[in-house]
């Protein structure tokens, strides 16, 4: 096992791996979303109270799962690279916050597109939509941190302690709003009595789950490798790829 | 054991006796915390119930933007001049020797603030409930501020300029300002603050424990 992690964690291994990883994983990728547009968009019943207007959760819901879920893969690849020292990890973690912020603005703006019809506002200082606000800070911090370094490898460490102070800052940061936002508003207008989701609504919601995570894989694969590729571009077996 | 604790008061003193010398930094950032204060009651006049609810959380929010200006004086003289190195080299444990120079700066910086909002507070004719709840608020708060700070400065220390600091430490803070606002406010309209008080102290504690190892691991990183 111990030995498995040191393979993969190996710049070449990891490259090889991947090439034919990236493959299966847009394949899924493309067909989940795909799939899952089409059950989102046309094939499910609009709902009775909102009409048209619940379709943009095939959108929302994932990106705003997605976008806690990154910051979660940043703390844990952050760890990786503190106590193992696993170069891998650390160009994970620096390639996966952009994509992070860009999930959680998108959760942000189809909120707040959703919003406008059905609240009748853009905006409303409801504690999730402030957690997730706040969350979208944290990654830019983290992205600002990143980049004024140059030292690329001391910039993976100093934010792999950001990463692991916000995560254990998120829940905090969570009750903290959620307790202002209820002493504040009093029972709030905004929260949809949640009706248990039809199952011709929900299947493509999950294809959607899906399309997203392996968007992500994809892009994250993508993205370390070219980050391999300019960090070894000196050793043998780059060049040998680079040559042909 | 003893032997810890002497290190520690070494650390302490010195500290405490550099900041006397070189009052500037901090004597410039309270009369900075002093200036914010007074710019609220000239922009939204000084009804009293205006005052009442809307100061203590302004006085709240320029005790963090001052303390984000004080952040760096932690460490920036001791990176300049190389010192940082020797606690690091030295045999006792960073993470000790780093609490003591947070301990110095809440002294040095905390305590003055405390006392400077308290009369502020009173010159701005707050009601006594409400100057109760700030003293104990800021006293439970300015050391998390303080710990929380310690860390991001470690990270940022020797980088270009002090923004990237204040982008780091004012999104982790926010749930300190919210508690004590709303402690306040609580108190504002003579309800019980308890559950607040004891988030603060109990983040306070996690600071406590949690935060100088941070530091330490980070000023490692940042010297490697």
């Amino acid at each position: 096992m111990y030995k498995w992690i040191h393979q993969f964690g190996s710049p070449k291994y990891f490259y090889d791996i991947s090439l034919c990883l990236s493959k299966w994983v847009t394949i899924v990728c493309i067909v989940c979303f795909i799939s899952g547009l089409y059950g989102g968009l046309v094939l499910a019943p609009a709902d009775y109270q909102q009409g048209d207007s619940f379709r943009i959760i095939y959108v929302h819901v994932p990106a705003a799962w997605m976008s806690l879920f990154i910051y979660i893969v940043l703390a844990a690849s952050g760890a990786i690279s503190l106590i193992w020292h696993i170069k891998i990890s650390d160009i994970i973690a620096r390639v996966s916050a952009p994509i992070g912020a860009s999930y959680t603005f998108l959760a942000l703006s189809t909120g707040a597109i959703w919003g406008k019809p059905m609240w009748g506002t853009y905006w409303v200082w409801d504690a999730r939509l402030t957690s997730e606000l706040i969350l979208l800070f944290l990654y830019l911090g983290y992205m600002a941190l990143q980049s004024a370094f140059d030292d690329k490898r001391i910039a993976a460490r100093a934010g792999a302690v950001l990463a692991l102070i916000g995560i254990i800052n998120i829940p905090i940061i969570h009750y903290s709003v959620e307790w202002w936002s209820t002493l504040h508003q009093g029972p709030t207008i905004t929260k949809l009595d949640k009706p248990s989701i039809h199952f011709t609504m929900l299947i493509p919601l999950i294809l959607m789950v899906i399309a997203f995570k392996t968007f992500y894989i994809t892009t994250v694969l993508i993205k370390t490798r070219s980050e391999i590729l300019k960090y070894e571009c000196n050793s043998s077996w780059v060049k040998k790829i680079l040559g042909n | 054991m003893s032997e810890y604790i002497n290190i520690f008061n070494v650390i302490l003193r010195r500290d405490l006796i550099l900041a006397f010398r070189d009052k500037t930094d901090f004597i410039n950032s309270l009369f900075f915390f002093i200036i914010v204060i007074t710019l609220f009651p000239l922009s939204f006049g000084t009804k009293s119930t205006i005052v009442n609810e809307i100061i203590p959380g302004m006085i709240w929010i320029s005790a963090l933007l001052a303390t984000c200006l004080t952040l760096e004086t932690i460490f920036r003289s001791d990176f300049e001049d190389g010192s940082i190195e020797q606690l690091t080299l030295s045999r006792y444990p960073l993470t000790l020797l780093v609490s003591a120079k947070i301990f110095a700066h809440w002294i040095t910086f905390g305590i003055p603030l405390i006392i400077i909002s308290l009369l502020m507070g009173i010159l701005l004719s707050l009601s006594n409930e409400i100057i109760m709840a700030l003293f104990i608020t800021l006293i439970l708060g300015t050391p998390i501020l303080s710990l929380l700070g310690s860390v991001m400065v470690a990270l940022t220390i020797g980088l270009r300029g002090g923004m990237l600091l204040n982008l780091l430490i004012l999104p982790l803070s926010m749930p300190v300002l919210i508690f004590s606002t709303v402690a306040i406010q609580n108190a504002a309209s003579n309800q019980s603050m308890i559950a607040e008080v004891y988030f603060l102290a109990g983040i306070l504690v996690l600071t406590i424990t949690l935060a100088p190892l941070a530091t330490a691991a980070a000023l490692r990183i940042r010297l490697s």
